[in-house]
């Protein structure tokens, strides 16, 4: 258990890493999409090339992120039912999700798209726009993504069978320690107060 | 047993697909994991080919390729990296300063602030916190009624989930195949339509129940002449002389320029003038403007700035709605960079949240590719159609049907999950029955926006209840003391205003031109030249004498109090859209 704890903290780290780099891809994929925008407008410039690596980093943000996003447990649900039951039957069904529902789809998808890609690479196929782009790094993103799902997936079931075994904490708290709306609602009242000890002290001058 | 499976596997697969998604796993997934089960099952018994999955390769490539969806995480870091750069705090400060000292005054501020925000950032979480943290305080202080003051904040928030650009627009225009540019135009009357209704409801509390809305004494006006006068004719002036540069441009321009071109450049001009005007005013300290009229001129230009480079742009055809969505991100971090509020902490932080919302939303998407592979084999969609077209009524009870699906379906599924999941098994069936999608899509909107306000699982009255006070407290300006905000206030203030999303739902329905003709209307959310959207798009541009009666209006109502102008002119909105050339004689009619 010990040894597959480590294994477990090894994923996260993995994915923690992956998740921070992978989040910079949104600016590059801004960034180029409004200077090929105003490029196109302004002096009639355009190439595929660019409008390709624009989805080819879209593409990256999600499938990349996949594993960190189960990592934050961002991935959408609805606990109607399921939060009303006990934290300990939560983290069983839990348990059955991923080894049911997610690694069965993840095993699925990278079987199924593991020989267009060996085929997009050995074919050297291109992009059928001119100036287009090589098409096997982005096929290549889907069955890494997916693996990195699948490894998150084994790491939240082994955190959760040494929950239940007493081993570990909670892995459903580890969240994070604030969500974006709470940094947001301290910062305005931060700037409130702010304000409100300058008028403060405007007042006493008077 | 085998004949039996095989006769039932739609409805089968439905029910399944109910049970998989309540056992509360992530969505994503348990719609995948619900499409593999019943395919397997299908290709074991003999009914579906073994090569069935064989198409999700290219399926999950095009995703992939989408360029719709690109406008996704665009949209979101914008408005991630906005909600933090004080846009929306000075908009709140200084309109709710303009408007506090009439009677609903503060409400109406929160629902004009609202709509702006909805524009611009577009994420209904930030509007709320922001309105719950800075409005609501001085409601509480100045004696509103709290069910007034809560339901206003959480449904004026909810507003960007229907104004563009909002993300619920572009998930509904990839499900339901149409362009994002058109359900943008389709939605932006509705939009304004509503936000007009909930300003009329805050006017018709003010004069049945003005106790419930309070005006606020005049020395909560803390924006003022250093005589004490509150300053709003410098306003009025300069908004008169904003609107004289506008149409004095728009005179210039040659006959064949497209109206909706005029209108936006004139527009832009008579923005720029004010600004013009307001930046000398500062810089020469000639204090020709009172501070008043330059505060309000500099918390104005940020949002209407971006509005025009954003949907401006889009409207006009000049960009796809991904690039507007770029463009909008830039120009959010250019903003953001310029105030001084953009540090490396709050760059990763939006980065990262956008970059897990984009996750999920592609992999629900996913998931939902799977699960409609297997069921359109098991010919789901034709046991919907069966199932949605033998209802009594045609089209209307279709509709009738649907929305109230929708409805009830909201308490529970958020509207990417609506919208990945039920939209694709409605869609089809509308389109048989003649029904235009894009003026579908949109009333799916306005319906699905109320799944923001139900009590008690609703998003907006969430993230109210999380900044509302929940403990009594002594104010800070007059010292007395204020009871905290229960959440029954809170749940009972959104009533009436999930009452008045129905009763736009049931407007979309009854007049469908609110959305067809929103395609020829005009859009920006502009409190200074409000009228001048109201103006017909077929107007002939050489009718100098009409053009005058209708620019002239807004000069004459606005100069006295901008607050009666911006109040009408959703609504006049709305009359121009139903019928234009009514509308058009009204207002010449009103010819000062």
């Amino acid at each position: 258990m010990t040894a597959l704890l480590n294994l477990s903290r090894l994923i996260d780290r993995l994915n923690e890493f992956v998740g921070r780099w992978t989040s910079w891809l949104v600016l590059a994929a801004v960034l180029i999409s409004a200077v090929n925008a105003s490029a196109r407008k302004a002096f009639s410039l355009t190439s595929n090339a660019f409008l390709e690596v624009q989805w080819y980093l879209f593409a990256g943000v999600f499938l990349l992120a996949a594993g960190y996003t189960l990592l934050r447990q961002e991935h959408v649900k609805i606990d109607v039912v399921l939060g009303r039951f006990r934290r300990r039957t939560q983290v069983k069904v839990e348990i059955f999700g991923f080894l049911v529902f997610l690694l069965p789809f993840v095993v699925t998808t990278v079987v199924l798209v593991w020989p267009l890609v060996t085929k997009a690479f050995a074919t050297g196929e291109m992009s059928s726009n001119a100036g287009g782009l090589i098409r096997w790094p982005v096929f290549a993103l889907v069955p890494a993504g997916f693996a990195l799902l699948g490894l998150q997936a084994l790491s939240e079931v082994v955190k959760r069978v040494a929950f239940l075994q007493g081993r570990a904490p909670d892995p459903g708290q580890k969240v994070q320690a604030k969500t974006a709306e709470e940094e947001l609602a301290e910062v305005i009242r931060a700037r409130a107060e702010a304000e409100a000890a300058a008028a403060a002290a405007q007042g006493g001058a008077r | 047993m085998i004949e039996f499976l095989h006769a039932n596997m739609a409805p089968l697969m439905f029910g399944g697909l109910v049970v998989f998604l309540l056992i509360g796993f992530p969505v994503a997934f348990s719609l995948a994991a619900c499409g593999l089960l019943f395919s397997f099952i299908g290709i074991e018994t003999g009914m579906l080919p073994a090569s069935l999955m064989q198409a999700l390769p290219l399926r999950i490539f095009g995703i992939m390729q989408n360029e719709t969806l690109l406008a996704i995480p665009f949209f979101t870091l914008m408005g991630l990296i906005l909600e933090r750069s004080g846009m929306a705090e000075d908009l709140l400060d200084t309109i709710g300063q303009l408007f506090g000292p009439i009677r609903g005054g503060l409400a109406f501020a929160v629902i004009l602030v609202g709509a702006m925000l909805a524009a611009t950032t577009g994420v209904v979480a930030a509007s709320v916190i922001s309105m719950g943290l800075i409005s609501l305080p001085i409601m509480l202080r100045y004696g509103y009624d709290r069910r007034v003051a809560s339901g206003v904040i959480a449904a004026s928030g909810t507003l960007a989930q229907i104004i563009p650009p909002s993300l619920v627009l572009i998930v509904l225009a990839d499900q339901l195949g149409r362009s994002v540019g058109d359900l943008y135009k389709g939605a932006f009357l509705p939009g304004f339509v509503l936000t007009g209704l909930y300003l009329a409801y805050v006017a018709l509390i003010a004069l049945f129940r003005p106790s419930y809305v309070p005006a606020l004494p005049p020395e909560a006006r803390t924006i003022r002449e250093a005589d004490g006068s509150p300053g709003l004719r410098s306003l009025g002036v300069l908004f008169v002389v904003s609107v004289a540069a506008a149409l004095a441009f728009a005179r210039t321009r040659p006959d064949t320029m497209p109206t909706d071109e005029l209108i936006v450049l004139s527009m832009c001009v008579g923005v720029a003038v004010a600004f013009g005007l307001a930046v000398l005013n500062k810089l020469t300290r000639l204090g020709l403007l009172s501070r008043m009229a330059e505060r309000v001129t500099f918390v104005l230009i940020p949002p209407l700035a971006l509005i025009f480079l954003v949907l401006g742009t889009i409207f006009l055809g000049v960009a796809t709605p991904t690039e507007g969505g770029a463009m909008g991100a830039t120009g959010a971090l250019v903003m953001a960079i310029s105030r001084r509020r953009l540090s490396m902490a709050l760059m990763k932080s939006a980065l990262d949240q956008t970059m897990k919302l984009s996750c999920f939303v592609l992999f629900i998407l996913i998931g939902s590719t799977v699960f409609s592979l297997a069921f359109q084999a098991v010919d789901g969609p034709k046991w919907v159609e069966h199932l949605l077209t033998s209802l009594p009524g045609g089209q209307l009870g279709f509709l009738i049907v649907v929305n109230i699906l929708v409805f009830l379906l909201a308490f529970f599924l958020d509207f990417f999950e609506l919208a990945f999941i039920v939209v694709p098994l409605l869609a089809p069936v509308a389109e048989k029955l003649g029904i235009d999608l894009v003026w579908f899509g949109v009333l799916l909107a306005v319906n699905m926006q109320t799944s923001f306000m139900h009590p008690p699982f609703g998003f907006a009255l969430f993230f109210l209840r999380s900044v509302a006070p929940s403990d009594d407290y002594k104010d800070r300006v007059t010292g007395r003391p204020v009871a905290k905000v229960t959440t029954g206030q809170i749940y009972w203030g959104a009533v009436p205003f999930v009452g008045i999303q129905l009763l736009m739902v049931a407007l979309v329905i009854a007049f469908p031109n609110l959305v067809s003709g929103g395609l020829a209307a005009k859009k920006e959310i502009d409190t200074s030249n409000v009228v001048i959207e109201a103006q017909p798009a077929e107007l002939p541009k050489d009718e100098q004498v009409d053009m005058d009666a209708l620019f002239g209006k807004p000069a004459g109502g606005g100069a006295s109090s901008a607050a009666p102008a911006t109040e009408a002119a959703p609504k006049s909105d709305a009359k121009a859209e139903l019928d234009p050339v009514k509308a058009l004689e009204e207002a010449v009619g009103k010819k000062p």
